[in-house]
């Protein structure tokens, strides 16, 4: 039994609707930020083997981009995430309102 | 036959771990269950031909991603359980709906591109770190030297924004005396 595109594809997007759900559910942002990695990890996936089946080199560049894209948003993030803390002493997404007035 | 077995087993162990990551309420759990993932991802990248993306998948997101994770979560409080959000039930349905609407553009996406010419095809006798490096020189420098500017530009903010008065408490002060800090460093760096 061969491995087909849709398998490849259809493992993508159970992966990426896990990732979802985190993204739903979770109120830490740190957690949050675990879920945001699963939804770029999955769309790896459907690159890669849409550029293995089709032959195209393409698709892994777009990997590779979103790697690095995947790279600064957890410096950037983890270092505003650690400003936020210090000054707080909590990361929940509920309590940062204070721009409500 | 091995591909196959090799698929569904690094298939079933990725879901697993993943949903071990959203699920969980300890967020030592979830660091090492996402870390797990990553590596097992990696091995859907072998079995695609893609080599040096698998190999980029290990060093970055779990030699370099998942480090900077658990360097981080020495700054927070890991030992409490994670609360978790109760949901607004409409934006759960419109955000189900969304969900819905792109598994069905997934699906048509090889149908759709059945039609579609390969720009840069995969050549024989090549390796494929060789490949990618010929691509990734030519058609596809200029992304790369954005996203080297890119990885730069965050590297100095991750530096910036974690690095900034590491020497004081900035939980146990109050936000005059953390304004009051901003005032008296901005005249040495701003020099005005």
């Amino acid at each position: 039994m061969a491995i087909t595109l849709t398998h490849y594809l259809v493992l993508a997007s159970v992966l990426f609707v896990i990732g979802l759900i985190g993204v739903m559910r979770r109120k830490n942002l740190l957690m949050l930020f675990f879920a945001t990695e699963i939804l770029l990890n999955a769309t790896n996936i459907a690159f890669a083997a849409i550029s293995h089946y089709i032959g195209d080199l393409s698709g892994q560049m777009f990997a590779f981009f979103i790697i690095a894209i995947a790279a600064s948003e957890v410096a950037i993030g983890l270092g505003l995430l650690i400003v936020w803390y210090k000054r707080t002493g909590k990361i929940d997404l509920d309590q940062m309102n204070s721009m409500r007035g | 036959m091995f591909e196959a077995i090799a698929f569904y087993l690094f298939a079933a162990l990725t879901i697993v771990m993943f949903t071990i990551t959203v699920m969980t309420s300890q967020a030592l759990y979830a660091i090492t269950a996402m870390a797990a993932g990553m590596i097992f991802i990696s091995a859907f990248f072998f079995i695609l031909g893609a080599d040096f993306l698998g190999a980029i998948q290990i060093i970055v997101y779990t030699g370099a991603v998942m480090a900077l994770y658990a360097f981080g979560m020495m700054f927070f409080d890991t030992t409490r359980n994670v609360v978790e959000k109760r949901t607004n039930p409409r934006i759960v349905f419109v955000l189900g709906v969304l969900a819905a609407v792109m598994v069905v553009a997934i699906f048509v996406a090889p149908i759709v591109s059945n039609n579609i010419q390969a720009l840069y095809p995969i050549q024989e006798n090549v390796g494929n770190s060789q490949a990618v490096g010929m691509v990734l020189f030519t058609k596809y420098l200029v992304p790369f030297e954005l996203a080297a500017v890119m990885l730069l530009v965050a590297m100095i903010g991750g530096i910036v924004l974690a690095g900034k008065k590491m020497d004081k408490s900035l939980t146990l002060m109050k936000e005059e005396e953390i304004d009051g800090l901003d005032e008296g460093f901005e005249p040495e760096a701003g020099g005005h």
